[in-house]
């Protein structure tokens, strides 16, 4: 059986099954269905009807205080005790190429003694398993065997797309019974420190990301960037050389190091697009690059361009909405 | 408390990527070599972790002779002394690279030299696979936490904090533990000149692993395509803005 561990997001009512879980639910259907789906820490009955649509007949729901506080070691437990569950030959155990779920695979994979591989976009071969993963932030790809009877291995965000299944399946609740021990325990998660909020906004899920460069000169060259962010409704996203010179904190960046992107649209100001910051805005759909160097990488991979000084550009734009907005 | 630092030499690429003739590694002929920005912050902290409790920063790698580069480079930020495990770089998957530094720290344990942190990156910059820090925890029995911005010993435990932007996870554990560090909470020193010149002095302490390695798994790398450039260039400077913003009402981001 393919068992995919779903991260379920806060929110309104039970919460909804997160975007990069569910592109992991998509993905594995390509190795076998129906899929068998694990929750941890929280009810699964809110997300049945979801899974069901992604092709889950069975979720497993591993509650009780072993999982009132995050403890990775605890939820790797979880996830072998429901592979075991699910039965089977010729097992996948899967989950999003998210902090998390690579976290806690790499857990699984000690656990069961086998290798992992890493935000897989693709299966090549299922004798013997080959996948295709991104490596070097995704610049280039790895095929990579995995011959262990349990294949364990974490689908790469913003790869393949979410989809339900053609049939939706009905999807059962099953109580798990997990043992953790002391030891599974021993680094948890004490407490929870809400973020700030800035002008990044929820960069992640933003629908539009202006974004920032060295060409912004200094930590004061941003005035005219976060206007243009507010007039669009969306958020600031910078380079690393941003980040590192400290003219903006390290949660804006984007990258490979930073955040991976994937708004509708990208209007990177002053930023040449080295492999690194690619990695993390290359799922943007439509790309608007801002820069006075008209060979820059960012600008040959960009769908439009406006070449020039980015502080002259940019308050022109500004200007201009504000005209057409009448204010 | 003595602290161990684990990086990784990497091909420092960053225009675009070639490979090798067998397509089974980077070609690094003509770009530099470095260590993931991670990595530069997991040595950052593991000298503050060190200073603080009164202990020295260790720095070990894995991989061929010419890594001894990036050792001396930690060396000059600050650690004390510098572990080089020799191998052929190809030939090692995270396993491997787990197993022998995992046969290091209790070697040096049986001389009276223990880690009550090894530090990592979360992810190395090239094979990213997100798991040699997991891996290492498991092999000498101690707990894990990833991803961390910062860390700090406080008695017999120490404190990390995971950065989300949900929101900061505050972890704790007991020490000896392993943690492997993101990008972001701490700034990487630059090193100075008597740094660099100390640096240079430090006898490195070179081992061969005793196990034979597994692997990786490669079976080959490959770029994805680049499609031909597409752009369309809107127009030059200030006088563009009325066809960007004419785009961008097209994209419906401006009403
Ligand atoms: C392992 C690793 C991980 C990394 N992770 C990341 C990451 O997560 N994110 C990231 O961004 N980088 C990352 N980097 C760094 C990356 O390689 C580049 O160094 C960085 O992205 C460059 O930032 P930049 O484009 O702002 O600066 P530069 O490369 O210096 O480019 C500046 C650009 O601005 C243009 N410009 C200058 N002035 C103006 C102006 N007035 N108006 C308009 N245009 C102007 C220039 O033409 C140029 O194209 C990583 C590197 C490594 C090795
Ligand atoms: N060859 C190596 N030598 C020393 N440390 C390594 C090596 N490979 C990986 N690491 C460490 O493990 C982290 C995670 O690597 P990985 O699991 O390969 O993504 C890296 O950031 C390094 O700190």
């Amino acid at each position: 059986m393919t068992l995919v561990l779903v991260e379920v997001e806060d929110g309104a009512g039970n919460g909804a099954i997160s975007e990069m879980s569910r592109e992991a639910l998509t993905f594995a259907r390509r190795i076998a269905v129906p899929l068998d789906a694990l929750v941890v820490g929280r009810a699964a009955a809110g997300v049945a009807g979801e899974l069901g649509e992604y092709g889950v007949s069975r979720v497993y729901e591993a509650s009780g205080s072993a999982f009132e506080s995050y403890a990775p070691a605890a939820w790797a437990a979880a996830v072998v005790a429901a592979s075991e569950a699910s039965g089977d030959a010729g097992k996948a155990v899967l989950a999003a190429g998210t902090p998390r779920g690579s976290e806690v695979l790499a857990h699984v994979a000690c656990r069961l003694g086998v290798s992992m591989a890493a935000n897989v976009v693709a299966v090549e071969n299922e004798e013997p398993f080959t996948v295709s993963r991104q490596v070097l932030g995704g610049a280039a790809l790895e095929e990579m065997r995995l011959d262990d009877a349990t294949v364990v291995l974490t689908v790469a965000g913003h790869t393949t797309e979410a989809q339900p299944a053609g049939t939706a399946v009905t999807c059962q609740v099953q109580p798990l019974d997990v043992a953790v021990s002391e030891q599974d325990l021993a680094a948890r998660v004490v407490r929870v420190e809400p973020g700030e909020a800035d002008a990044s906004g929820n960069l992640k899920s933003a629908k539009v990301v202006v974004g920032a460069g060295r060409g912004a000169g200094g930590p004061g060259g941003f005035d005219d960037l976060l206007e243009l962010t507010e007039l669009l409704g969306g958020s600031l996203g910078v380079s690393r050389v941003v980040t590192s010179l400290g003219w903006r904190p390290h949660h804006e960046q984007v990258g490979q190091t930073g955040n991976r992107i994937s708004p509708d649209v990208y209007i990177p100001c002053g930023i040449s697009g080295a492999i690194q910051h690619w990695a993390g805005c290359s799922s943007a759909k439509t790309i608007l690059a801002i820069n006075s160097d008209p060979d820059a990488p960012m600008v040959t991979k960009a769908h439009y361009a406006v070449i020039g000084d980015m502080h002259e550009v940019i308050p022109a734009v500004n200007a201009e909405i504000r005209r057409r907005r009448g204010a | 408390m003595d602290v161990l630092v684990c990086i990784k030499r990497v091909p420092d690429v960053a225009g675009s990527v070639a490979l090798t003739e067998d397509s089974m590694d980077v070609d690094a002929r003509h770009v530099g070599y470095a260590v993931s920005p991670h990595e530069e912050c997991a040595i950052e902290l593991a000298v503050q972790v060190a200073k603080a409790t009164d202990g020295a920063a260790t720095v070990l790698t894995v991989g061929d002779e010419d890594a001894v580069e990036q050792l001396r480079d930690a060396l000059a930020v600050g650690c004390g002394a510098a572990v080089l495990i020799e191998v052929e770089p190809r030939r090692y998957g995270p396993t491997d690279v787990a197993a022998a530094i995992a046969d290091v720290v209790r070697d040096h344990e049986a001389q009276g030299r223990s880690y009550g942190l090894v530090l990592l990156g979360n992810d190395a910059a090239d094979t990213g696979d997100f798991q040699v820090g997991v891996r290492l925890a498991y092999e000498l029995g101690r707990p894990v936490v990833t991803g961390a911005a910062t860390v700090e010993a406080a008695g017999e435990s120490l404190v990390a904090r995971v950065e989300a932007p949900e929101g900061a996870a505050v972890f704790e554990a007991p020490v000896p533990a392993v943690v492997t560090v993101m990008e972001g909470g701490v700034e990487p020193r630059y090193p100075s000149i008597p740094g660099r010149m100390k640096a240079k002095r430090v006898q490195i302490e070179t081992v061969t692993p005793a196990r034979e390695p597994v692997g990786s798994g490669r079976v080959r790398l490959h770029l994805p395509p680049v499609p031909p450039s597409q752009v369309e260039v809107l127009g030059k400077g200030a006088e563009a803005a009325p066809a960007m913003v004419d785009l961008l009402e097209r994209l419906g981001v401006v009403r």
